[in-house]
């Protein structure tokens, strides 16, 4: 099999996959979190502030959902369709949702009437919760496995999907972005709204900290493969140490006010929890939890080595492109909110 | 056809159909933008700011519902048409992937700066990401057509397995990206852009113009515009007629289909308006014997291979609707080649802005280039039937194994009520901000002050 630098094509597609995933989760984590708070403000002024606080770069973070699901369609399009057409109903209400709260934020500042503000509030609040909610459904389905029979073919029901592991592990990741969302807001605001955030996030970093020990537990006692790696290379083990001393790092951060390193802290736990998910995963893209014939490795998704070889050259000049556009607008937009003539 | 493919061929359309009224908007749009601001950097006259301002704000309005309705798309290949994305994944899944890496991820980042930048960053470095908006958009564009085109006229591939776990495999990469109608098809939905964009700045300004309100604005706005429009209209005339040419020789039964022609061999009519009776293979209707064979043989007597020279089963089927579109979209060509010439005919005569009915015309010539670009797509697409990928993937075999009718039923129903009710809302904010006009800081002397090099060198 082709290899570059060691390692075979399939591979390199799966952690690029899963680096584009992180970085979509770190990203688009912050917006999507702050949205879930959104109703928490009270006041239009600091809802307005927390709209502008996103509003140059939301976009450009939701780039790396479109970059991910593509460059997933284009090295493992027998994944691609299956995850998807499996999830048909909840990737509709997915879609629905990205559309609601790309319009909300739009829309919000083009008219003055006040029902006119409440609407949209809400329907970005609602939107940007119900996002993370089906992202972490669809994670914990997938962590746990869904039915596919030897032919990779869906031989379950749409309500088996809605199981309290993956539950828990939607909730967790609503959490997870609530509180990274917080963080971003502290480092864009002052004053009024500051304190409060101060709060909200002291209460989400706690929520969040209670989700991620029963998740830790569930895996551990419901979801024995994801596990079964340590005891292969206990020396991978450190990971999910690390992951809990970054967990509790987190606290530590908003326990000082040093939020700017709370949001590092809380965007490593992103990627720490995303690389545990990947290394039980690994070399299966999908697992079945009825029969390991069907799960479905990369090497049987990975498209053609020649198709890979092209596109990992892509990337290989893309990738840091889109990483400089990146730190480009989030320079061009540092330092705290003035609302001015061009806001939201 | 059963019901998940019917379904999943009308949602498909309907998406797809709705987010391309978007795209093309925001390219000819960008395009003008480059303009504007590029004409007031150079002038420093704030008209061009002021009118550099007005337009950034519709642009990101459009590109907005173009965004959410595109990431749609993007999903729809993987929940409706998994068999197709496993079919195709190491060619179109490339040309995705590669729009996002090199382009969408372009355009999306520096929006912020353009919509939120006037007061970050020096004038030149907010030109610079208008241009780069408009060059993502127009590579965007770029991307999306080549992975269509190659569902048009697969190239540079080969197909390992067979029935169902066949699929295609990139030979070589460039041969896929140059397939035999990329560079055709890319032009042809370029120029409809311009037009697309160009056509609402024309269609806002006539408006002014005949309400004498932000006459100055107006005025500039409308040359900008109009050369825009004309360069393009033209332009258009030479990509189809190219676009004709390559499905001639790749896509026989789309292009029998396109005129109505069911002669196993004989030279082909060009109709200008008729209709078609496909159980009685007859077409009726305006014609130039042997128009057909003179555009894409330049012979009037060359042979064209009719629809029953092709076996049934692969035989478009809606052949009316494709012939209508595609005249539809001929007729709107000529109607704008003839609408923009006139313009300048008279800007060059100085009595455009005085000729009011001219300027009601122009007001609603905004729907002509969207009914063009929408009914050529239909052509292209509803003459490639019942292939999904042309003569080797049936548009019935494409289909998700796991998804159910109701499924796609309700999602259906959903994008239908959601869309609906976001077109209403798109053309009231876009009247809004019409109505709004552009920001005037000027005082009304600087503001008839108009360069004076400049407004001889576009006359009027």
């Amino acid at each position: 099999m082709d290899t570059v630098l060691g390692i075979d094509l399939p591979t390199w597609w799966f952690l690029l996959i899963g680096a584009l995933i992180s970085g979509y989760g770190i990203l688009d984590g912050f917006d999507l979190g702050a949205g879930a708070l959104h109703l928490f403000f009270r006041k239009e002024q600091s809802r307005r502030i927390a709209l502008n606080a996103i509003g140059p770069v939301w976009d450009g973070n939701e780039v790396w959902l479109v970059i991910g699901a593509g460059s997933l369609f284009a090295a493992f399009p027998l994944v691609y369709g299956t995850i998807l057409s499996v999830f048909y109903l909840p990737f509709m209400l997915f879609l629905v949702a990205i559309i609601f709260r790309g319009i909300s934020i739009e829309f919000r500042s083009k008219e003055k009437m006040k029902w006119w503000h409440q609407l949209w509030d809400i329907s970005y609040c609602v939107s940007s919760t119900v996002i993370s909610l089906l992202l972490g459904l669809v994670l914990g389905n997938l962590i746990q496995g869904i039915p596919l029979n030897a032919n990779h073919e869906f031989v379950g029901r749409l309500r088996d999907f809605f199981n309290p592991y993956a539950i828990l592990i939607a909730v967790t990741v609503l959490s997870l972005f609530m509180m990274h969302g917080a963080m971003y807001l502290l480092m864009k605001t002052e004053d009024r709204l500051y304190a409060k955030l101060t709060i909200i996030a002291n209460n989400t970093s706690k929520f969040f900290i209670l989700c991620f020990m029963a998740t830790s537990m569930a895996t551990l006692i419901y979801v024995p493969h994801m596990t079964a790696i340590f005891k292969a290379y206990p020396e991978l083990f450190a990971l999910g140490i690390a992951a809990v001393l970054i967990v509790l790092n987190i606290r530590r951060s908003i326990e000082k006010r040093q939020y700017r390193r709370g949001f590092i802290s809380s965007s490593v736990t992103t990627a720490l929890l995303l690389i545990l998910f990947a290394m039980g995963l690994y070399p299966n893209l999908v697992l079945s939890n009825i029969d390991p014939k069907g799960s479905i490795s990369i090497y049987e998704a990975a498209s053609s080595d020649g198709s890979l070889r092209t596109m990992l050259l892509f990337a290989a000049i893309g990738m840091p492109l889109v990483a400089t556009y990146t730190v480009f607008m989030f320079w061009t937009f540092r330092g705290k909110v003035k609302l001015e003539e061009h806001s939201y | 056809m059963d019901n998940v493919e019917l379904l999943s061929r009308i949602q498909f359309a309907f998406t797809i159909a709705f987010h391309y009224i978007y795209p093309p908007l925001s390219i000819g749009l960008g395009v003008c933008l480059v303009i504007m601001e590029g004409l007031y950097l150079k002038t420093k006259d704030k008209v061009y700011e002021e009118l550099t301002r007005f337009w950034v704000r519709i642009f990101a309005l459009i590109f907005g519902i173009g965004v959410a309705t595109g990431i749609v798309m993007e999903f729809e290949f993987g929940t409706n048409w998994a068999t197709y994305s496993r079919y195709v994944g190491d060619i179109f899944g490339s040309a995705l992937a590669a729009e996002g890496i090199f382009a969408f991820a372009l355009e999306s980042a520096f929006l912020g700066i353009l919509l939120f930048g006037w007061n970050k960053v020096s004038p030149r470095v907010h030109f610079m990401a208008t241009i780069l908006v408009a060059l993502g958009s127009i590579f965007s564009a770029l991307w999306i057509v080549v992975a269509n085109s190659w569902q048009q006229t697969p190239s540079g591939y080969r197909i390992e397995g067979t029935g169902m776990q066949a699929r295609a495999i990139v030979t070589d990469f460039w041969a896929m990206v140059f397939n035999p109608s990329s560079v055709e098809r890319y032009s042809h939905v370029l120029i409809g852009a311009l037009l697309a964009g160009s056509f609402l700045v024309l269609s806002v300004s006539a408006w002014y113009i005949l309400k004498k309100k932000y006459l100055v604005h107006a005025e500039a706005a409308f040359r900008i515009a109009l050369w825009v429009a004309a360069i393009s209209a033209l332009g258009q005339l030479f990509t189809g007629s190219k676009s004709a040419e390559v499905v001639t020789k790749y896509q026989p039964a789309k292009l029998a289909a396109m005129e109505g022609h069911f002669e196993k061999s004989a030279p082909g009519d060009m109709y200008l308006i008729g209709w078609v009776n496909a159980k009685e293979q007859k077409t009726t209707g305006l014609k130039i014997p042997g128009g057909l064979s003179f555009l894409v043989h330049h012979d009037v007597n060359a042979p064209i291979p009719g629809l029953n020279s092709i076996k049934p089963e692969n035989r478009p089927t809606a052949v009316n609707f494709v012939f209508q579109t595609y005249h539809l979209m001929i007729s709107i060509g000529m109607l704008l080649i003839g609408l923009t010439l006139l313009g300048l005919y008279l800007l060059y005569r100085k009595k455009l802005f005085q000729t009011r009915w001219l300027m009601s015309v122009f007001v609603f010539s905004v729907l002509l280039p969207q009914i063009g670009n929408q009914v050529g797509w239909y052509t292209a697409e509803v003459g490639r039937q019942p292939w999904v990928v042309y003569g080797l993937l049936r548009t019935s075999d494409a289909l998700s194994q796991a998804v159910k009718a109701e499924h796609v039923l309700a999602s259906l129903i959903m994008f239908t009520f959601i869309y609906v009710m976001l077109f209403v809302l798109f053309l009231y904010l876009l009247n809004k901000k019409i109505q709004h006009g552009p920001d005037v800081i000027s005082d009304d002397e600087t503001s008839s002050r108009m360069n004076p090099s400049l407004s001889s060198l576009i006359s009027e």
